[in-house]
């Protein structure tokens, strides 16, 4: 399917003018790899003359992640009902999952975005809801929704809420994307913290239990701080044993840098009660993201960890790169690697530097 | 380079059944494209303005209620306000034989009533999208 391209000078300043189709078609263009998307971006992005020197975060952007049926959704409405009552532009971001039989999906995240059952939002400009497919890629994120983020800044969206898809146990790429994470959780019927297991824990910035309206609320509170407490001495434990920098600190598999530990003399994260349903606990939780957004820009964490994120977006890209790089090589290395797996004559670490090193060398054989 | 279709089923009006627009939406899913499902009870206004910030390629609305002489006409109206009569507009749901060619006047481009095979719907929108 081929549309007209727009030159990327032509589309930054329709976006800038406030053209809503042509920020939509920007949206698609980063989503499908279309070359002209990173350069309209990029020239959006550029100094005019009204915004000579553009801040370096003129934005939050507000990852809402947990597991599904968690009320995320549902929550994220009344975040855009408060801050579209303080008058704040806000852009959403929606991720839902795709089939990994047809590719499709079906997108169902606006439903509960929509205001009020009774009265509705009407069709308002200062709001930009998108859907988004997974299109493949786990970790609850889409490939371009980083950039995708970034446009919507750009396009002078200040708070931006990306919702990931229903997590499980080690989705984390959130806190790549996100300045403030928001971890949604709801009473459980067990007398264990199941739903929000390692991993997933360390991301939360802000938690939230959901459906507090239902029985075992203020347990599952007081499990969560307990929960956090642990964990925090943990990772002093760690920072204490291990230079922050030392490669050890990483993760055995992860392609990213892991997420910084906690400060020390950070507060441990809030734990707030909502019941997204009625909008109770919504306040507090608003509270607790600008103060936080306040605290990480006074103790100058807001850009470390932007240029944190910056970085882990480019690894990952860099990893396509790779695998791209890697269907292109010729001469059947790799399924005469496979059969050699299979029969046991080569590992599975062996053949990775076998197909490492034959791309460094153009594609001809180790 | 990885373009999809992608489609907004949507339900203009008041009437509360939506089981004919969910399985439209599962049978395009499943066709491999990207559907956005916004719920009951939507204005046009609504339609129109999830249309263009989700960047469809088709809205499919659907109609019980009656109302599709009035709502079908106001969203292509509000559409074309946008810049935006690119986008393939298709009607499903209880839609009179006689009310057809009203509005395919109107830039409805198909009307799509009970019984219809979805692979119908599906090749309409293959076909149709690729032309645009």
């Amino acid at each position: 399917m081929t549309r007209a391209e727009p030159s990327s000078g032509e589309i930054a300043s329709r976006i800038l003018a406030g053209d809503e189709r042509a920020l939509a078609r920007l949206l698609s263009a980063l989503e499908d790899g279309d070359a002209w998307g990173v350069e309209s971006l990029k020239s959006l992005r550029a100094p005019t003359a009204e915004t000579p020197s553009r801040p370096q975060a003129s934005s939050h952007v507000i990852g809402v992640t947990g597991p599904p049926g968690s009320g995320k959704s549902t929550l994220v409405d009344k975040l855009i009902s408060a801050y579209r009552g303080r008058g704040e532009r806000v852009g959403v971001l929606a991720v839902d999952p795709s089939s990994p039989f047809s590719g499709g999906a079906l997108l169902g995240d606006r439903i509960r975005m929509q205001g009020s059952p009774r009265e509705g939002r009407a069709a308002d400009p200062g709001l930009f809801i998108r859907s988004l497919a997974s299109r493949g890629r786990l970790g609850g994120l889409s490939r371009a929704s980083a950039a995708m983020a970034r446009a919507l800044e750009a396009a002078g969206y200040g708070l931006i809420l990306v919702e990931t898809v229903g997590i499980g146990q080690s989705e984390v790429d959130i806190a790549r994307l996100a300045d403030t994470v928001v971890l949604v959780a709801m009473p459980s019927a067990g007398d264990d913290i199941q739903t929000i297991k390692a991993g997933v824990m360390e991301i939360g910035d802000i938690f939230v239990v959901n459906k507090a309206d239902r029985e075992g609320a203020d347990r599952a509170v007081r499990e969560l701080r307990s929960a956090l407490g642990l964990s925090r001495s943990a990772l002093e434990l760690r920072a204490s044993a291990v230079p922050r920098s030392a490669p050890e600190d990483r993760p055995l598999y992860a392609a990213h840098p892991a997420p910084a530990p906690r400060s020390p003399d950070d507060d441990l994260a809030p734990v707030l009660k909502t019941t997204a349903s009625t909008g109770e606990g919504v306040s507090e939780l608003v509270t607790a993201i600008d103060a936080r957004r306040e605290r990480l820009i006074a103790s100058g964490e807001f850009d470390a960890r932007r240029r944190r994120g910056a970085m882990a977006e480019a690894r990952f890209l860099l990893s396509s790169l790779v695998l791209e790089e890697l269907e292109s090589l010729e001469g059947g290395l790799e399924e005469e690697l496979a059969g050699r797996m299979v029969r046991g004559e080569v590992e599975a670490a062996e053949a990775a530097a076998l197909l490492f090193d034959s791309i460094r060398k153009g594609g001809k054989r180790a | 380079m990885n373009r999809k279709i992608r489609v907004l089923v949507a339900k203009p009006g008041l009437d509360g059944h939506d089981r004919g627009a969910k399985v439209v939406a599962r049978a395009l899913r499943d066709a491999g494209m990207e559907v956005i499902y916004t719920g009951l009870r939507q204005s046009p206004d609504q339609i129109v303005q999830a249309a263009i910030q989700e960047d469809v390629d088709v809205v499919a609305l659907s109609i019980l209620s009656g109302a599709h002489m009035t709502l079908f006409p106001r969203v292509t109206e509000l559409l074309a306000e946008k810049g935006a009569s690119d986008i393939l507009v298709l009607g499903g749901g209880v839609i009179p034989e006689d009310d057809v060619p009203f509005l395919k006047s109107k830039g409805v481009r198909a009307i799509f009533g009970p019984g219809t095979p979805t692979q119908a719907t599906i090749d309409f929108i293959e076909t149709n999208v690729a032309a645009r």
